[in-house]
């Protein structure tokens, strides 16, 4: 495996006020990769974020980039990434284009028009350029703070929750943009909540809650995890033992036989497969229900799994 | 693409959006001060000009016109600078200053730089003004030209720390309002010092500002309260002391970074 673009170790912030926003994250980031985080609210998404982009002071730990010491050579490191904030965050009273050009004068690069053009015309802000940017939609300034992160061509780029408050089109969109951006060969990082999101776009994808990762794995993996099936028989009659009809199912019997519960699934189907299957044996061996609940695990459910999986480890 | 260790392009990017922001509003940003400051002259130095008395051999109106600039470029520098480094602290565009590879020297340039460049723009508009209403002129220009791009350094990056320590609308306007306005006022703009009966004379010796204004006065008049070396020694002290208080700030990160 080649060297890591970005290496993080024992990461941790303790905001004032006593907050810890992150207790000693580690993560290694490879070239070319499309990672999402994802996590909660309050997690400690942006801080990570923030504490690698110079926002943020760590208090402890360290951050390489491009195999150099980000605090030792931040200058020289900073040129070379790019960071589209949470926030809309941008003086609204100034035009499009004059912002993008700001941007790229910051990262020391020359004025160069030609490339200003192609950001602005690949995220569809060309007929908006001389545009205040007040006078765009939600949208759109979402564009903007792309564009002014595009503009010193990034190698390694941080995307806070690209797609918050966007619709269901646009967020296609973005998902298209940052296709393309990946394509040209730039490592991109991107948070957000939700699992489609990591799903469509992820190479690899990092679970984060409280200030800790609990888990980084391709995405295959994890959404095998995530896509897992729970679904709750209501029985007419309680049952106390499992027919042996059903072994084969990763079933349990709950509120003192009343209720059948499966939790399975593979995130590609078989959960729903397995439950319409398994309703079927039911009806055939006479067993009635007059309730059927089934619902994917969520996000939540897989913190709460892997939060008892490290507690079970650790005792 | 970073020459020597300073991002150049990053300074100058940050030089001309400040230009561009602070005369976006015409009005406010220049048409303002140089109406305010007109209306002290035609008050005091056309209209009242007889019944004051300045130093000898001095029309009261040529005594106020080194006074008045001096106030305007407190003023305005020190409130420049500090909307210039609040704005996008306010707004969170401050995130881009932080990620991108800028340090101390490109922001002092840029912001200060900016601010201070405003001021002098100003103080031309407010000399041109004044040669209409009243009659004065600069013994020494060379001199003043210097002093007025030092006052309007300094005071620039008095701004810069203000805007940094302000975590509010309000706290921007407490010291401009609050310290630095009664202090010019008292600092000698519409009188000499010396007409003060004591113990008040010695009492206003505390007060920075008498030396300021006194320099500035001794470039137009070719005369003042106190040797100029004082006046000059106060001014470059005090910009050695902003300097130093905002190279700390950037070492530290003191209201910059969480
Ligand atoms: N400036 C700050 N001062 C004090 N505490 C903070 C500060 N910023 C964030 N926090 C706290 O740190 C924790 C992590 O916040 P962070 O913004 O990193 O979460 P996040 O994962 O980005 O959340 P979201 O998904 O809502 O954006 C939270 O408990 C938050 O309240
Ligand atoms: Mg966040």
């Amino acid at each position: 495996m080649s060297e890591p673009i970005l290496d993080i170790r024992g990461l941790e912030k303790t905001y004032r006020g006593g907050v810890k926003a992150l207790g000693g994250v580690d993560l290694q980031i490879e070239r070319g990769e499309i990672f999402a985080l994802l996590g909660p609210n309050g997690a400690g998404k942006t801080t990570l974020i923030g504490a690698i982009c110079g926002l943020v002071r760590p208090t402890a730990g360290s951050v390489h980039t491009f195999g150099q010491d980000l605090l030792k050579n931040s200058k020289k490191l900073r040129q070379r990434i790019g960071l589209v904030p949470q926030e809309i965050s941008v003086d609204l009273f100034d035009n499009v284009i004059r912002q993008v050009r700001y941007s790229r004068g910051m990262f020391g690069c020359p004025a160069d028009e030609t490339r200003i053009e192609e950001v602005l015309r690949s995220l569809s802000l060309w007929d908006k350029k001389d545009a205040r940017i007040n006078e765009l939609s939600g949208g759109m300034k979402r564009r903007v703070m792309i564009a002014k992160a595009l503009a010193h061509d990034p190698e390694l780029l941080f995307l806070d929750e690209p797609t918050a408050g966007v619709d269901v089109e646009l967020r296609r969109d973005m998902w298209l943009q940052i296709g393309k951006l990946r394509e040209r060969g730039v490592t991109i990082i991107l948070t957000t909540h939700y699992i489609e999101e990591a799903e469509e776009m992820a190479d690899r994808v990092g679970i984060i809650n409280r200030g800790e990762i609990l888990l980084v794995d391709n995405k295959d993996a994890i959404m095998r995890r995530l896509g897992r099936t729970e679904a709750h028989f209501t029985l007419a009659h309680p049952l106390s033992q499992l027919p042996v009809s059903l072994a084969k199912f990763p079933l349990t019997i709950e509120s003192e036989g009343t209720c059948l519960i499966y939790r399975g699934g593979d995130g590609a189907g078989k959960g729903k497969r397995e439950v319409a299957e398994l309703a079927q044996i039911l009806t055939r061996e006479d067993i009635a229900f007059n309730g059927l609940e089934t619902r994917d695990s969520s996000l939540e459910d897989i913190f709460v799994q892997l939060v008892a999986q490290k507690q079970d480890q650790a005792t | 693409m970073i020459a020597g260790g300073i991002n150049f392009r990053a300074a100058l990017a940050i030089f001309k959006n400040e230009v561009m922001r602070m005369f976006r509003a015409v009005f406010g940003s220049v048409l303002s001060p140089v109406i305010t400051t007109s209306l002290y002259l035609v008050v005091f130095g056309a209209a009242m000009a007889d019944r004051v008395e300045a130093d000898p051999g001095v029309s009261y109106g040529a005594f106020i016109v080194p006074g008045l600039l001096m106030l305007t470029l407190l003023s305005e520098s020190t409130s420049n600078a500090s909307f210039g480094i609040y704005m996008p602290k306010f707004t969170g565009a401050i995130y881009e200053l932080l990620s991108a590879p800028v340090g101390f020297v490109e922001t002092l340039i840029g912001f200060v730089g900016a601010a201070a460049a405003k001021s002098l723009i100003l103080a031309a508009i407010i000399l041109g003004t004044a040669a209409l209403i009243v009659d004065y002129e600069i013994r020494y220009p060379l001199f003043a030209l210097g002093y007025i791009v030092l006052i309007a350094a300094t005071f620039s990056m008095l701004g810069f720390i203000i805007g940094l320590w302000a975590n509010g609308f309000e706290k921007l306007q407490i010291v401009p309002l609050l310290i630095l306005m009664p202090l010019t006022f008292l600092g000698g703009t519409f009188f000499s010092i010396d007409v003060l009966p004591e113990p008040w004379r010695s009492i206003s010796l505390i007060n920075p500002i008498v030396y300021l204004v006194n320099g500035l006065r001794w470039t137009f008049l070719g005369e003042s309260d106190f040797p100029i070396a004082i006046s000059f020694a106060v001014t470059v002290g005090f910009l050695l002391l902003c300097t130093i208080i905002i190279a700390v700030i950037f070492k530290t990160g003191w209201r910059l970074r969480e």
